[in-house]
Formats: C-alpha cells, sequence, structure tokens
C-alpha cells in the first residue's frame, strides 16, 4: 500500500517533478547573487527618510522606492514621460546599475511556477509540488520500515544497486525535500484561493488628509522613525497633489503617511495570514536567507536521479513477479494465496494454482505473505506456497509474516493448507513452512490439509497436491505446471586449472568470459549480464535440466571475467558437465546478486574462512582489496602439493598487502589439520579482531561451516557475544552450501 | 474576444435610462513586445476632468497587485466591486486584448475619455498610460501608449 502510494505519483508525474526540482534548483542560486551584490548598511545607520531624500535629490521624478529582501534597493521613476528603474546604493541615492531583471531568471521562473503554459500551467505546477510531498513523506515511511523502525532511519542501509543510491539519496535529501514541497504547495493554494495569503488586507487610503504645503520627504517624523532594514516600500503622492499621501509598506505593517504633517494615517499591522505566507515564502525561495535557498536547491539536484533510479527499481520488481490475471480484492476473495518467495521460482508454481481455481470459478486473491491483513471477509480458505531461504529463515516476500500473524485478532481463523518448496540436499529442508505450519496451529488455525512438501520443484508432486486440495474443497483440480527455463546468457570457457585428482578431490577453477557488461545503452536491453562481484553467484543451467545450479563467483564483472570452483561430484549432473568443459565450450548462466555476503564498511578488519571451493568468492574479495584493508585468511583443503587452490595468487597477495595473514590446514598433509583448528589456535588473536569491530565471512560446505561455527562460539563467548548477536549485526555471513 | 453586458453598471451610474440608445463599441488594445510577465490593463472611463466614472475591464486575476494600477487604483480607493464581473486574464507580451462594450450613445462626443493603467510584475507601472477621449471623430484612430501599449484604437 505504502509502496503504491509512493510508485504512483512518481511514475506518473517522474516528468513534472524532475522539471520543478532542476528550475527549482536553478533559481534558488539567485538570493545568494542578489545578496552578494546588495549593499546592506548596518542597522540603524540609515533612516528611511534619509534614504527618501537622498533619492529625491537624484530622481526628482521618483515613483517609488522598493527595498529587496536582498537588501538591494531600486527606485522606480518616470523621467521625460518613460517609466525607469535603477539600483541605488543607499548611501548616496546614486544609482548603481538599472534594475533590469535578467530576462533567463524570468523566464526561468515561469517555468517553475507554470510550465510556461499560463494558467493552466499554474495548477499542473501545484499538482507538482503536492506529489512532491507524497513521495518525499512516503519515501521516508518505506525507509523507516526498512530499517526497522523511524529511530533507525540513520543506520546503515544495505543493498547494492539502484535500490541503495535511491535510499541513500533521498534520505539525504528528504528534510529539504519536504519543507520545499510543502511551502510550494502552500504557496500554490494561496495562489488559487485556497489558503490565504493576507495581501487582500490593506489599510484604506484615509479619508481626510491635513492638504496643506508638503514636507521635505527628509523631515518626515514617519519616516525618520523607521530604520531601512524595516522598509519595503515607499510609493511617493503624484506631483502636485496635496490630496495625495504617502504609502508606506514596512516589515511590521503598511499604511499611509500625510505629506505635510509627516504623521502616519490609517495604520494597519500585517495579519497573522500574511505573516505566515511571507515566511514559506521566504522559506521556499531562499529570499532574505541565502544560504537556505542554496541548501534546498541543492537537495532538488537529487531529484532527477531519484526518478530515475525509482524508475529502474520499479521495472525490475515487475519482471520479477509475474502478473498473476484476476487478482480480486481481499474482502472479495473467497480463496486466499499467500506466496513466500525469494525471487524464485515459486511464483510460478503460485500461478498456475491461482489460473485453475480461477478457472473453476473461483475468486481467488494472491499476496505476499508480507501482505497478510485480518481483511479477508469472504474468504473459505487460505493457501500458503513458500520457499525457505539460507538456514531455515523467511524469504524475502515472507519475513513480516509471522509478526503480523501475532497481532492478527482471533477473529481471522481461515482453513489453511501449506505447501513448502524446497531441496532435500539442505539439512533444513523446507524449514520455514514448518515453522509457519506450527505457528498457524499455535494461533488455532483450523488445517485444511497437512503440510506438503516439493522437493526441486517437482511437478508431478505439485499436480498430487493440487488433486488434494481440489478434493477437499470440492473442486477438480488439476495442476500443470511448466517451469519456465531461467533466462540465461552464453558465456565462452576461456580457461581452466585442475586440482585435487591425487587426493579424490577434483576441483576446476573455471574462468569464463563475459560477453557485454552492462555499459550506457545496453544496459536497457536484457541481453547482457548484469554487473556482479565476488560474493555473487552464477547460476549455471546444464543440458538436460530446467534447473539451475549456483556456483559463488570468484570475480567481479570489471575485469569481463566471471571465475568459479567447481568441485566434481559423482554423479553430480552439472558439475559433471562443467568438468568435462574445453576451452571454447560455452554454458547458458546467469547472475543471482547476494548482497549480504560482502565485506562490510571501509577498513575494519574481515576474517575469511574457507575450505575446499570456498575459496573462490574469497580470493575474489582478496584480488578486489584494492583499499588493503587488514584481511585475515584461514584455508582448509585436503594435501597443499595437490588442491591448494588459488597459491601463488596468494602468496603474491601476502607480499603486496591485500592479504595480511594466510594460515592454512591440510587435512591430509603431515600435520593434518582442519580449518576449526586453526581458529581455536588463534583464538586470542581472532577474539581481538571481532572486539575491535571485525567481520567474519564464511564460505565452504555445510558441515565445514557448523564446525567454524561452533568454534568461533567458544573463541566469542569471553566478549559476552555469541554468533546470532554477530549475524544480527551484520558481522557474521555465510555462503554456505 | 469579449463581450460583456455588464457595462449596464457604467450606464446606471451615470444615471441613464437602461433601455436608451447604446451601440456596441469594441476596445483593441495591443501590447508591445516587452519580454516579460504577462500585464495586468484595467480600462476605465473617467470625465474631462480626469473624475472617475466607472471601468469598462479588468485585465488580471490577482487582487494584490492591482495596487500597481496606481491611477486607477486611487481613483476606485480599492473598491474591488468596481469590477465585479468584468475581470478576466492577464495580457501576455505581444499580445491583444480586445473588449466589447455596450456603451450608451449619451457617452460618446460628451467629453469622456478612456484611459488605461497597465503593470508588469518586477518591470514597473504606468499608469495614466493612454488618455483618450470618447467621439466618433477619434473612433479607429490608433494611439501609442508611452510604456507596454504598442496601439489602442476603439470602434464604434
Amino acid at each position: 500500500m505504502l509502496r503504491r502510494i509512493h510508485s504512483l505519483p512518481g511514475l506518473i508525474a517522474a516528468a513534472l517533478v524532475c522539471v520543478l526540482a532542476l528550475s527549482g534548483a536553478i533559481l534558488s542560486v539567485n538570493p545568494a547573487l542578489e545578496r552578494s551584490a546588495a549593499s546592506v548598511p548596518p542597522a540603524g545607520a540609515v533612516t528611511v527618510a534619509d534614504l527618501a531624500a537622498r533619492v529625491v535629490a537624484h530622481y526628482p521624478g521618483v515613483e517609488r522606492i522598493v527595498r529587496k529582501a536582498s537588501g538591494e534597493i531600486v527606485v522606480y521613476y518616470f523621467d521625460a514621460e518613460m517609466p525607469g528603474a535603477d539600483v541605488v546604493d543607499p548611501m548616496t541615492g546614486a544609482r548603481i546599475a538599472p534594475y533590469a531583471p535578467s530576462g533567463f531568471t524570468r523566464w526561468m521562473t515561469d517555468l517553475h511556477r507554470s510550465l510556461l503554459l499560463g494558467e493552466g500551467g499554474r495548477v499542473a505546477a501545484g499538482v507538482g509540488a503536492l506529489a512532491m510531498l507524497t513521495l518525499a513523506v512516503s519515501g521516508a515511511a518505506m525507509l523507516a520500515n526498512r530499517l526497522g523502525g523511524w529511530r533507525r532511519l540513520l543506520g546503515r542501509i544495505r543493498g547494492a544497486g539502484t535500490q541503495r543510491l535511491h535510499a541513500e539519496a533521498g534520505r539525504l535529501a528528504v528534510l529539504a525535500l519536504v519543507l520545499t514541497a510543502l511551502t510550494g504547495s502552500y504557496m500554490s493554494l494561496a495562489r488559487f484561493g485556497i489558503l490565504p495569503d493576507g495581501a487582500e488586507i490593506e489599510p484604506a487610503f484615509p479619508s481626510v488628509v491635513d492638504g496643506g504645503a508638503p514636507m521635505p520627504v527628509g523631515d518626515l517624523p514617519a519616516l525618520t522613525a523607521i530604520d531601512l532594514a524595516d522598509l519595503r516600500e515607499l510609493i511617493f503622492p503624484y506631483a502636485g497633489d496635496p490630496t495625495d499621501a504617502y504609502a508606506l509598506t514596512t516589515a511590521q505593517g503598511a499604511g499611509y503617511v500625510d505629506q505635510a504633517t509627516g504623521a502616519i494615517l490609517d495604520y494597519l499591522p500585517h495579519g497573522l495570514s500574511r505573516r505566515v505566507y511571507e515566511t514559506v515564502y521566504m522559506l521556499h525561495t531562499g529570499e532574505g536567507l541565502w544560504w537556505l535557498g542554496l541548501l534546498l536547491g541543492a537537495a532538488a539536484l537529487t531529484v532527477p536521479a531519484m526518478t530515475a533510479t525509482g524508475t529502474m527499481i520499479w521495472l525490475k520488481r515487475r519482471r520479477a513477479t509475474p502478473r498473476i490475471g484476476s487478482n480480486v480484492r481481499p474482502a472479495a476473495a473467497d480463496t486466499i494465496i499467500l506466496v513466500g518467495s525469494e525471487g524464485n521460482s515459486t511464483w510460478g508454481f503460485v500461478k498456475t494454482l491461482h489460473d485453475a481455481l480461477t478457472a473453476a470459478g473461483h475468486q481467488v486473491h494472491t499476496a505476499p505473505m508480507n501482505r497478510l491483513t485480518g481483511g479477508y471477509r469472504n474468504a473459505r480458505r487460505m493457501l500458503i506456497l513458500t520457499s525457505t531461504y539460507g538456514e531455515g529463515t523467511a524469504p524475502a516476500s515472507a519475513r513480516q509474516f509471522l509478526a503480523r500473524l501475532e497481532k492478527l485478532d482471533g477473529a481471522t481463523r481461515l482453513p489453511t493448507a501449506v505447501l513448502g518448496f524446497g531441496d532435500r540436499q539442505f539439512p533444513r529442508f523446507c524449514r520455514f513452512a514448518t515453522d509457519v505450519s506450527a505457528a498457524l496451529a499455535a494461533k488455532g488455525w483450523p488445517q485444511l490439509a497437512p503440510l506438503q512438501t516439493i522437493d526441486r520443484q517437482c511437478v508431478q508432486a505439485f499436480a498430487r497436491w493440487g488433486a488434494e486440495i481440489g478434493a477437499r474443497i470440492g473442486t477438480p483440480l488439476t495442476l500443470v505446471h511448466n517451469p519456465a527455463r531461467p533466462r540465461t546468457m552464453s558465456l565462452r570457457l576461456v580457461e581452466r586449472l585442475d586440482y585435487g585428482a591425487e587426493v579424490q578431490a577434483p576441483t576446476a577453477v573455471l574462468r569464463f568470459a563475459v560477453p557485454d557488461v552492462r555499459r550506457g545503452m545496453s544496459r536497457w536491453l536484457r541481453s547482457a549480464l548484469p554487473r556482479f562481484e565476488a560474493g555473487d553467484l552464477l547460476g549455471i543451467v546444464p543440458p538436460g535440466s530446467m534447473l539451475p545450479r549456483f556456483y559463488s563467483l570468484a570475480s567481479s564483472s570489471a575485469g569481463g571475467i566471471a571465475e568459479i570452483c567447481v568441485r566434481k561430484h559423482p554423479g553430480g549432473l552439472c558439475s559433471g558437465f562443467l568438468h568435462a568443459l574445453k576451452p571454447g565450450d560455452t554454458i547458458d548462466a546467469f547472475v543471482r546478486h547476494n548482497p549480504a555476503f560482502r565485506p562490510a564498511g571501509r577498513g575494519t578488519p574481515v576474517i575469511l574462512i574457507g575450505a575446499g571451493t570456498g575459496i573462490g568468492p574469497l580470493a575474489g574479495l582478496i584480488r578486489g582489496n584494492g583499499r588493503r584493508r587488514p584481511i585475515h585468511l584461514y584455508f582448509g583443503a585436503r594435501d597443499p602439493q595437490s588442491d591448494f587452490l588459488y597459491e601463488a595468487d596468494l602468496r603474491a597477495w601476502l607480499a603486496d598487502k591485500r592479504l595480511t595473514r594466510l594460515t592454512t590446514a591440510f587435512s591430509r598433509a603431515t600435520d593434518r589439520a582442519y580449518v576449526q583448528d586453526r581458529i581455536a589456535a588463534d583464538a586470542d588473536a581472532v577474539r581481538t579482531l571481532i572486539a575491535r569491530g571485525a567481520q567474519v565471512m564464511v564460505c565452504g560446505g555445510r558441515q565445514m561451516a557448523q564446525g567454524i561455527a561452533r568454534a568461533l562460539e567458544e573463541v566469542v563467548r569471553p566478549l559476552g557475544l555469541d554468533l546470532a548477536t554477530l549475524k544480527l549485526q551484520g558481522r557474521y555471513v555465510e555462503d554456505v552450501y | 474576444m469579449k463581450k460583456i453586458a455588464a457595462a449596464l453598471a457604467l450606464t446606471l451610474a451615470l444615471g441613464l435610462p437602461t433601455l436608451a440608445e447604446a451601440r456596441e463599441v469594441t476596445f483593441t488594445t495591443k501590447l508591445k513586445q516587452y519580454g516579460g510577465s504577462p500585464a495586468f490593463v484595467v480600462l476605465y472611463v473617467t470625465d474631462a476632468n480626469g473624475q472617475y466614472q466607472g471601468t469598462l475591464w479588468m485585465a488580471g486575476r490577482e487582487t494584490k497587485y492591482y495596487r500597481h494600477l496606481s491611477d486607477w487604483k486611487r481613483a476606485t480607493r480599492g473598491d474591488l466591486g468596481q469590477i465585479d464581473g468584468i475581470t478576466g486574464a492577464s495580457v501576455g507580451s505581444g499580445k491583444t486584448l480586445t473588449v466589447k462594450i455596450d456603451l450608451a450613445d449619451a457617452l460618446i462626443d460628451a467629453g469622456y475619455q478612456v484611459r488605461i493603467d497597465a503593470a508588469v510584475e518586477d518591470m514597473g507601472d504606468s499608469p495614466g498610460e493612454i488618455v483618450v477621449p470618447l467621439s466618433a471623430s477619434g473612433a479607429g484612430k490608433p494611439v501609442a501608449g508611452r510604456g507596454y501599449v504598442e496601439s489602442f484604437s476603439y470602434a464604434l
């Protein structure tokens, strides 16, 4: 909901908001320029009477004197029937320059106020200001949500790429943009009379004036009492007309001054609405507050960048989720489908289910699990389809589900069937689905069907589940799911290095040429691979299978090479295929980003722990350590003569300080040890590093990771920390398979 | 092109019977290319001594700028009722304002004058830019202003 409030005005009004922001940024420079050009006398040095007398001496035909917000004094006069305007020096009354506001500024102001389109344009500009206000406020709310509350608004923003840029730029500029949009909207509403601007309240022309001989303007008591800094405007009476009077406007109010007596007549102090409007005007334009103008203008410059990144984010989201046709409103649906997905194939199954139910005549509402609400008035059942992420945690679209379930009152209790998607290779197979099922049971939700699981997207199992559900709800359901092959690119093998044959751990380092990393316009074409870094994943679809297998990348796209380390598994389809490749052969692959597996911060030390093929992404990180932050590597393999991957590179990196320390453990050498033994032996050193804020990154097989975790728990216990806390702080990240 | 029947107010102010003979008069004001924001222009009628009689048309909606039409402002003492129903949009640089009003025959050739005040934001005021007598002989003869008006004429 919040996202829609943000994306709708963002997409529709993108161009409008950009034009307003850029023109505003250009105009914001003016108050500073004017201030630097104006000569402002110190307070009390010059009175209005002094100035008027000096001006009259130079301009006998003066019509009025205006003091601008910047302190500039402009004299409007008639010289032989021709109107003119000059900027004058308040100390002498002499002309500094003709007053000619630049045509460029006038044009830019017209563009900003009304898009050069007259009255209709003014309406559009007003709408644009309101759109910007909505965007700024909703964007701030979304960021607060993402960071975990308003109090954490200044916390670290995770992630990478356009999403991070959008959030960082937005956070930087949000306060200024809210102020600008708010004041701009106020001014627009005042322009159309919806809000008051107080300008209509003016003192009436005095009914009685003295009518005697006019006093010299420099002697008028009313004017000698007012300091120049308070003057806004002084309009001179018509020459030779004793019934006319001076019209004086100051910062405090407006009135008339009798020509003969010099007394103030009919004075009216400025009302509240006028003072409010003038403050709003000053806050928006920066006139009189030149530094604020520059700040707001600088903030406005982020708007085009945010429009662009925002649009790209929206496009990416649209592409990630398949369009579910006939998606009914929650309140109207009789069947609710909630989805837990990490951007993988689960949505495809959901679409098949949704379409089949809709074809059978049901009103179905499908939504991410994060959108669980209590508003399912007409629903008779709920189906939850979810995958599991990592070690058994919730996938991205289901992170808030359990919390939301807690907050639901007892009124909503739908018969529910949970279907988990997973991979039996992982010990925590469908763990999240199990957790969800247990939470629902604890809350007293009846079970439509017992929990079922699907291993590696088996379509037959899905069809069986569909038949069972169909039987329970009285609607025959035939679910025929055709898994879509992910979009891949063809990569050519350039080089391979083989290790480990002697120790029965055949491992190959494969280097593939990356054809056209997105640059310039090709970024918009789907045909190129996105940018990637060491730590991201390469999804490879071997011939004869629809399912991709993932390998951690050991290089970044900047080098034009995608490098992975592959261990040959007996009977493994993909590893067998990869090990049979020769230079020149091609594979079909795509990139999946893994932004969580990155070194945090800039200079804090990092402890890298890996074994076997787990060295891949870690080597990539060390290679990319141009900043020479301290990196301590613990690497485990079987035999230093056989499967010491990256040996030469690691020695080189030690020499040029990309790598601070290297500790190895070989399980089949004479000094046999595992990596966790080395960690335990170095407990003090590791503990000191962690106490100083170091981050630990682990990459490798599941068993190794468990051993490491046990060892590290012991190491950090004296610090009063545990791995769970470190994980929360982002100081313990794993890439485990 | 504007057609206003509200000049009845004008005739009433002069105490003439509303059903008196009247004719449609077209006032055409062409502005110079002064290169700025749209101008505020007011057309009004005074007697031979310059005493204000009534307003024909106000081009410009924002009331807070009316004080820049200083002659008119002083004459009407800021009474916005004078322009009730006879207000339109301001006139852009180089554009032409055409106003058609039913005027009683008695107003023509009786010493009344048509006056124009003009003003442009941030470019100065031009009160009393045009002062021409309302007469049959003066009809159709363009008059130039000293500020923003390139030519003004009226057709009977």
